[in-house]
């Protein structure tokens, strides 16, 4: 049998017993993930607004370099975190380095800039669509940018999506400061590392399958929250 | 059938309610890949820490790293394989109490065809100077680990320097490093745990295995509390000595992968002068 039929063979057992070992992974996955990206969002929404709407000096460096950081390298990243958390690092004594909440600090790290470019890009536009009734109306600084974030929000949701994407892929950065240890740090990504280090491509592969059936079943939650929701607000 | 409904409930209670976190006590071992790829831990630590109450985590790098994460004192205890490091180690004050712990040994995989013709050869010297001709990729795994290390000493110990486009160094983990062999059908050198263990082998086999040369010895460490206060170093110390004891080595003998005994237990205090 080829390697191919036998991922799909094992995603499939895998998936329809819940191997509990696999319901852990996924769980601390989609937990890490998701924490992760409401720390990006609670951080970059409103310094995204912020970037699209005042003007102040500097303004345009802090948009070039969250443009730029888009692109981090994971790897480095983990290793910053690594340095900062590692027991004689500034923030050693909390004891964060291998654990989960360790992960989700350098995922935030990553995701954050995608939120404040991505929405900064909508809500300029936006803000220029709204600009004459925004004045007008002679509206604070703090309403404009809650009226723009707040009438945004469906353009946002790809945004969102797109930080998701990014965290829940991810595999540098949480293996170096979450250590890919067994029952505690162990997620999707990590864990298709080492079956493939242990030369088990099936199982690798097969991980790889449920991990994008797990993209696509979150995407089409989103897909249909968002749609539901567009409905009940314009009715 | 009963027994996947069970656990389907049990995911949806599970997902309503909030995961209890326990608080056990832990070690965090920095371990070598090949001890952990090989699935001698999954196969231990549960009779330790059945009898302990402690858990131990393990963080799974190659020697390089572990040692470097221990420095750092992010660890309570290493296992690796790479002696001359794990003198520097505890000379830097970084590590008390270090034992041999098992060995097994490196051996020279390859394809079967075998183009380099090693499977024929008597000696390691002949091995190397066959595979230095070029005939056939060379794959180190050039990342500072045990297995790199003891790499380069052997050409080093032979005069040849490892230079020309069939010498690839890859700076990757040992089973990256095997995956990549098998990829190019080249040539590689291994321990023998990862190697039995690794389930891409394709058309690769073992070309040579003999020699005191090719011996693999596994040290195990406990990080120095005197220049990392903050390990945990009551449980490391029974750790250390549980997997030193005879029960230990016994449980580490019985390890085996398709009736292959794995490591050797060889237990003994090491002095340094």
């Amino acid at each position: 049998m080829n390697t191919l039929t036998e991922a799909f063979l094992q995603s499939f057992q895998l998936m329809i017993t819940l191997d509990e070992t696999l319901v852990e992974v996924v769980l601390l996955s989609l937990s890490v993930t998701f924490k992760a990206v409401s720390l990006a969002c609670l951080i970059g929404l409103p310094l995204g607004t912020a970037l699209a709407v005042l003007k102040f000096p500097g303004q345009k460096t802090l948009v070039v370099l969250f443009n730029s950081f888009m692109g981090l390298p994971p790897v480095v990243v983990g290793l910053v975190v690594y340095l900062i958390l590692s027991a004689n690092g500034p923030l050693g004594p909390l004891g964060l380095l291998y654990t989960p909440t360790a992960m989700i600090i350098a995922q935030t790290i990553l995701v954050t800039p995608i939120i404040v470019a991505h929405s900064r890009q909508i809500i300029v536009l936006l803000a220029e669509e709204y600009d004459e009734t925004l004045r007008s109306m002679q509206a604070s600084r703090m309403d404009i940018m809650g009226t723009l974030l707040w009438d945004s929000r469906f353009s946002l949701f790809t945004t969102v999506l797109a930080g998701l994407g990014r965290a829940f892929s991810e595999v540098g950065a949480v293996m170096i400061v979450g250590g890919n240890i067994n029952h505690f740090t162990r997620i999707m990504t990590t864990a298709i590392a080492l079956q493939t280090s242990r030369g088990d491509l099936a199982l690798a592969l097969g991980l790889g399958i449920i991990l994008l059936v797990l993209t696509i079943s979150i995407n089409a939650l989103a897909y249909g929250l968002k749609t539901t929701w567009e409905k009940h607000s314009y009715a | 059938m009963t027994r996947i409904l069970a656990r389907w409930v049990g995911l949806v209670f599970l997902l309503l309610g909030t995961p209890a976190h326990s608080s056990d006590e832990y070690i965090l071992l920095q371990s070598t890949t090949s001890t952990q790829n090989s699935g001698l831990y999954e196969f231990l630590l549960p009779h330790f820490e059945d009898v302990y109450g402690v858990k131990v985590k393990v963080v799974a790098v190659g020697t390089g790293q572990a040692l470097y994460n221990g420095s750092r004192c992010n660890g309570d205890i290493v296992i690796v394989h790479s002696p001359a490091d794990e003198r520097e180690f505890v000379k830097a004050g970084y590590g008390i109490d270090p034992h041999n712990l098992m060995y097994n040994r490196f051996v020279i995989v390859g394809p079967s065809s075998d183009p380099a013709g090693i499977g024929k050869i008597e000696t390691l010297q002949e091995a190397f100077v066959k595979l230095s001709k070029g005939l056939a990729p060379f794959i180190s795994r050039g990342d500072d680990s045990g297995t790199h290390k003891k790499e380069l000493s052997l050409w080093a110990k032979y005069e040849i320097s490892p230079t020309g486009d069939w010498y690839y160094e890859v700076g990757s983990g040992m089973g990256a490093t095997l995956n990549i062999t098998v990829g190019l059908e080249g040539y590689t050198i291994t321990d023998l745990g990862t190697w039995l263990s690794f389930a891409n082998k394709s058309n690769h086999v073992i070309l040579y295995e003999n020699g005191s040369e090719m011996f693999n010895q596994y040290g195990i460490i406990m990080v120095n509390p005197d220049h990392c206060p903050n390990v945990n170093s009551e449980p490391a110390r029974e750790f250390l000595n549980w997997m030193v004891s005879p029960m230990g080595q016994q449980l580490i003998a019985q390890y085996k992968i398709d009736g292959k005994q794995l490591f050797y237990p060889n237990a003994s205090p090491k002095m340094y002068k």
